[in-house]
């Protein structure tokens, strides 16, 4: 095995050993994984029967509020006060009560409660009185409250994308978008952390000042490949382990909540193929309903993406964009003698990567204009943003262009950093500033 | 033979030039001594030799061929300014600088297990090297230094941090080291250690070579003369005898004993001294005092410094 190779082992296993890297790597899928369930998990909690007692001395609701599943009104004439006082030998949950005043417009009501009712409950309260004082109002006014109810309009966009060739495929730009931007995030996150470890590193190496020995006995440029190399593959494990270990959760969730959807699907794709050959018009209402549905687009949004091409295009933006920020972490790294000085070199570093993050949100609302083209073109920019484009299609003259960029980009960067780093790591006690790093990368050691 | 030339070496950095035609040759299985105050440019002709960095005029020879890359599984370095990876078990560690060392896996293993049973650390194979004293740390180090058998070892300031006993150990390692073929490069201040274990030196001042030689030769060049002469009986008596052609520089008392320092001015022939104290007193001993290596180190160097100065 040759030098490189024995730093790079040294640098993976060092890290990968460590009890903190076990531990992100086992706790990150189960954060996320709580993160997808714990929600779902709370709604269900949620959904018991609420019991709602309705005391209204307006007269006016007089059966009007409508109960749905979670959620029961029931009209009772007595008192508020034997209400209440009765309160725990009934198994009502909510006392809801009404008082006259509400008919001179003072729309103060009051709930009591034996435990707090979930927002939902108040919500669905809170928008019934509200929908029946509007009617009334409306009703008050001579307006037709029904036709109102019918000007009332929910669209449903479904998009399209439509080949060269002519083919046409629907997509989901909300499903695409997302999964793009998470492709950036965790990239933008995986350069900041990994590259912040680079630094750190070599700074561990100057103070430890160990970093003498090693380049008695390997070149300068090869320790600090060994290393960048190191902590890349460090990474791509945690990466790694993180997709498997979501992966499987997913797969387990998927199975056991969104099975449904997934058949429904299914059966829509053949109920419509079987319409289509009697006419489109014929299809049942429910059909219709289902189809249109917000779960079946994002559903239908994700078996659209090819995920092994994202995949393989995420891959090469992580390690790619990860090198070119990586040398440069380094070359900082070398040019102080601890973390406190790395702030004015940090600067420059960060601010185009913060950029593409600020650039990659306002892409969404433009994701084929000149700013999305050239931001996703330059190497420094182009990992964050270009992940967001992907899902949404990229023309591959572009894809192929801002690869090789990124390529050059990180060989010059790599290039530089060296000459910083060999110069830098041998220098103690001095407060270095741009000007003496312009002059270690004209004088060659 | 020499193990090493270095001819005509420059280096400039940005600001100063740290070596300034600067030629050492160090023969094979000697301690070569590099002396000079901070600053004079010992560190930066160290890294030269290691091919840290590499000269700006001048050339290198190790064994006759010109020095390269495959040089350096046949050098062995320990910097002045030393540490090791603070997190990694001691074993490992030295396991690692030997394989970049060039040595195989297994090889360095064996040769790690004798060295660590010879300095008794065997039981420190598995603990943290934060957990270890600076001293401890310092052995560590110099194992993993000629764990790989350089023929060229350069030891900066090898005795910085060490106790008196583990410096002594650390002597006779060095020169058991020389005497089973080794040849060594050792830089220091401290002047005692150059006259017990150099054979030769170079100085080096302000970038410059100020001088270089065998060690005794040096010392015997700068002799001014002076005898050493311990006696019994009358001082006065004794004063009277060097009345012409020597200097009495100081004497002290010791017992029964007089123990006196004296420059000769006209020959520097003992036996003329003898003749001329012998029938005054009685002579216990007589011994020539030739300058230390550290007087000469001084007076070199001021007089380099007066000279550019005045």
């Amino acid at each position: 095995m040759g030098k490189i190779g024995i730093i790079i082992q040294r640098e993976y296993f060092s890290r990968v050993k460590k009890k903190s890297f076990i531990i992100m790597t086992l706790l990150g899928p189960v954060l996320m994984a709580a993160i997808m369930i714990v929600p779902l998990w709370i709604a269900m909690q949620d959904k018991t029967v609420q019991r709602i007692q309705v005391i209204d001395d307006s007269g006016l609701f007089q059966n009007l509020l409508q109960s749905d599943e979670y959620n029961q009104f029931d009209f009772t004439p007595i008192n508020i006060f034997t209400a209440k006082e009765n309160f725990y030998s009934t198994d009502y949950n909510v006392i809801l009560y009404i008082p006259p005043s509400i008919i001179k417009g003072n729309y103060n009501v009051q709930l009591f409660y034996k435990k707090q009712p979930g927002v939902s409950t108040e919500m669905f309260v809170r928008s019934q009185l509200e929908e029946r004082i509007t009617d009334m109002k409306l009703f008050a006014n001579k307006i037709d409250v029904e036709l109102i109810k019918k000007t009332k309009t929910k669209i449903n966009l479904s998009t399209n994308k439509i080949e060269e060739d002519g083919k046409s495929t629907q997509t989901s730009t909300t499903v695409n978008m997302f999964i793009g931007f998470v492709g950036a995030i965790l990239i933008y996150i995986f350069i900041f952390l990994y590259g912040v470890q680079v630094m750190r590193g070599v700074i561990e190496e100057k103070t430890n000042r160990i970093v003498e020995v090693i380049i008695s006995s390997v070149r300068p440029f090869q320790l600090m490949m060994g290393k960048i190399v190191g902590i890349a593959l460090v990474g791509l494990t945690q990466f790694l382990l993180w997709t498997i270990l979501t992966f499987t959760i997913y797969t387990i969730t998927y199975t056991v909540f969104l099975g449904k959807v997934d058949n429904k699907i299914e059966q829509i794709e053949k109920i419509k193929q079987s319409q289509l050959e009697k006419g489109p018009f014929n299809a049942p209402e429910e059909i219709k309903k289902m189809d249109s549905s917000e779960v079946i687009q994002i559903m239908r949004g994700l078996k659209q993406i090819d995920f092994v091409a994202l995949f393989l295009c995420f891959v090469f933006y992580f390690i790619a964009g990860y090198l070119l920020y990586g040398a440069l972490f380094a070359a900082i790294g070398s040019a102080v003698d601890n973390e406190a000085d790395t702030q004015q070199f940090m600067l420059p570093v960060t601010v185009p990567l913060i950029l593409s993050f600020i650039v990659a949100q306002s892409i969404m609302q433009n994701p084929e204009g000149a700013l999305s083209f050239w931001f996703s073109v330059i190497p420094f920019t182009s990992p964050v943003v270009m992940m967001v484009r992907l899902p949404l299609g990229v023309p591959i003259w572009q894809l192929a262009t801002s690869m090789l960029l990124l390529a050059a980009g990180f060989i010059a960067t790599t290039w530089l950093a060296g000459k910083i780093y060999r110069t830098g790591i041998l220098m103690y006690g001095k407060k270095i500033t741009y000007s003496e790093i312009l002059k270690w990368l004209r004088f060659n050691s | 033979m020499n193990l090493l030339l270095a001819e005509h070496i420059e280096k400039q950095y940005a600001h100063h030039k740290a070596l300034d035609d600067v030629s050492i040759a160090v023969q094979k299985q000697s301690v070569f001594g590099l002396l000079g105050p901070n600053g004079a440019g010992k560190t930066t002709l160290i890294r030269i030799i290691n091919q840290i960095t590499a000269p700006d005029k001048g050339e290198l020879f190790f064994n006759g061929e010109k020095l390269q890359a495959k040089h350096v599984s046949q050098i062995g370095y320990l910097p002045e300014e030393r540490g090791l990876y603070k997190k990694m078990k001691v074993g490992e560690q030295a396991l690692y600088l030997a394989q970049l060392k060039g040595m195989k896996k297994s090889e360095a293993r064996e040769k790690l297990k004798i060295w660590f049973k010879r300095f008794d650390i065997y039981s420190w194979w598995d603990k943290k090297v934060e957990e270890l004293s600076k001293g401890m740390a310092q052995k560590i180090q110099f194992i993993t230094t000629v764990l790989h058998q350089p023929q060229l070892l350069i030891l900066d300031e090898p005795f910085s941090g060490f106790d008196p006993i583990n410096t002594n150990l650390l002597k006779e390692e060095i020169l058991k080291l020389r005497n089973e073929g080794a040849t060594i490069i050792f830089s220091t201040h401290n002047m005692e250690s150059v006259e017990a274990i150099c054979d030769h030196i170079a100085l080096i001042n302000q970038s410059k070579k100020i001088l270089d030689g065998n060690v005794k030769e040096i010392r015997n060049s700068f002799k001014k003369n002076i005898f050493e002469i311990t006696f019994k009986g009358n001082l006065i008596a004794f004063t009277n005898a060097l009345w012409t052609g020597y200097e009495l520089l100081n004497t002290k008392s010791d017992g029964d004993y007089t123990i006196a320092q004296v420059k000769t001015l006209s020959s520097n022939n003992p036996n003329e001294l003898l003749k001329s104290v012998l029938p005054e007193v009685e002579v216990h001993g007589l011994q020539e005092i030739l300058p230390s290596m550290n007087e000469i180190f001084i007076s070199k160097i001021k007089e380099q410094n007066n000279l550019q100065h005045g």
